[in-house]
């Protein structure tokens, strides 16, 4: 059954096929004969996936039916997790154990879907390789010597070596879009606001959004119906009405125009890649949609704002981590101890 | 606008960062090309350009000021490494 859909696996608990803590325990099992190769999780949570899916499976005896009720699903540790830890893939919170969940995880706890653990990602989301988390790289599923892609390269692999049907991710300059890429599934960053960023460790604050990564665009509709929503917790969250996602998925694409811009068609694009995005374009013609090349009028253009919006952010969302204990001290020449002292001081006071 | 080898060490200095001597030319070019591309940008005509903070239309929200949260201090503190009479204690950092 790891081989299928969050849809296909909500049917199969809604019919009774298996049961929630059946599949918890498939998925729990391949986890634990499979991770040690990709080192997609930080943090397996048996114990408590478990008991959520005996939660579930006693609110489906009861007769309640939401589309995800008993799937289980993984989620990023950038995600506040009451009760587990929390490490962002850094040494600085390796001991950190939230206090309360982050909205996106309370979503799905209420929408009745099992937690299955915590998953890597590049330290403190900074990263695109999945190679810089404290606790170790993590491998491509389907070629062991190639990056997943990040930061949310644990999600990514996760979902592509059948280890969850779905998981979260979280997106400032495309780290869920290209780990998705890289591991051949499906994710999304929704529109800014849409998904509520409590209890979600900050990258760059206007940019950040958590969004679903799953197999299909089915899946990605199905998770992105739970997390999405107006939060008061959030000042940015969005006041507007959650439309049902999966209401338009076999619609075709007329009306919609697509726009390429052609300096990312040029030099060092791997004719394989070309291929594929070629492909894709040509099944959006088929679709309906309308596709125009076009060229950007300045060359600052090719630069998405991704690319000098997060390092000055990085500094001021990060700054509450200056003088962690556990944080790797680099010592200065020609720095007194005193001075190093003062500035951790000065750090935690402008905070 | 291009920075100087003192220029970088100055940084490092102030960022607490230990440079060896032998990255100092890497660094400095590096961060000239983080300027020139900010430079690049400001050279861009905006003259007529609207500014958009945000794709869709939203307004600040305000609340009232009222007392929202209920005290949690013993579970906020239940996972902190240590503490004394209700205060988080840290290492001391001022001699």
């Amino acid at each position: 059954m790891h081989n299928n859909t969050i849809a296909e696996l909500a049917a199969g608990l809604r019919v009774g096929e298996y049961t929630s803590e059946e599949l918890t325990r498939a998925y729990l099992e391949r986890i634990k004969q499979l991770d040690g190769e990709f080192n997609s999780y930080i943090t397996v949570t048996e114990e408590q996936a478990l008991a959520q899916a005996r939660e579930a499976d006693a609110r489906i005896a009861a007769g309640e039916s939401g589309p995800l009720l008993g799937v289980p699903i993984a989620h990023k540790d950038i995600f506040c997790t009451d009760g587990v830890r929390t490490s962002c893939a850094s040494k600085m919170l390796d001991p950190f154990i939230a206090p309360y969940d982050a909205t996106v995880v309370r979503k799905f706890k209420d929408a009745g879907v099992v937690m299955l653990g915590k998953t890597n990602m590049d330290e403190f989301a900074m990263g695109s390789s999945n190679e810089t988390s404290f606790y170790g790289p993590v491998k491509n599923p389907w070629d062991k010597t190639a990056v997943p892609g990040g930061s949310s390269g644990g999600s990514a692999a996760c979902v592509a070596a059948r280890l969850a049907p779905g998981a979260t991710g979280t997106d400032t300059g495309g780290s869920i879009r290209q780990p998705a890429a890289l591991c051949g599934i499906t994710g999304l960053k929704p529109t800014y606001g849409r998904v509520s960023r409590y209890g979600m460790i900050a990258f760059a604050s206007s940019l950040d959004q958590a969004g679903p990564m799953a197999r299909t665009a089915e899946d990605c509709a199905l998770m992105l119906g739970v997390m999405a929503g107006f939060d008061e917790r959030d000042s940015t969250s969005l006041e507007k009405a959650v439309p049902d996602y999966t209401a338009e998925l076999n619609n075709d694409l007329t009306g919609l125009k697509i726009g390429l811009p052609e300096e990312y068609f040029g030099e060092g694009l791997d004719p394989e890649v070309a291929k594929s995005i070629e492909a894709a374009i040509e099944e959006y013609k088929k679709l309906g949609a309308e596709v125009v090349r076009l060229a950007s009028p300045t060359p600052t253009w090719r630069y998405p704002p991704t690319t000098w919006s997060p390092p000055p952010s990085a500094p001021l969302t990060s700054r509450g981590w200056t003088g962690c204990a556990s944080a790797t001290a680099v010592k200065s020449p020609g720095i007194s101890k005193t001075s190093t002292s003062a500035h951790v001081a000065r750090a935690s006071v402008a905070r | 606008m291009a920075l100087e080898k003192s220029d970088v060490e100055n940084i490092a200095h102030l960022a607490r960062l230990a440079i060896g001597e032998e990255d100092i030319p890497a660094y400095a070019e590096n961060l000239s090309n983080i300027l020139s591309l900010v430079e690049q940008m400001s050279s861009v005509d905006t003259s007529g350009v609207t500014p958009m903070a945000h794709p869709l239309d939203m307004a600040q929200r305000l609340r009232e000021d009222v007392v929202s949260e209920p005290n949690q201090r013993e579970h906020l503190q239940a996972h902190a490494p240590a503490v004394e009479n209700g205060l988080f204690l840290v290492p001391k950092v001022i001699e």
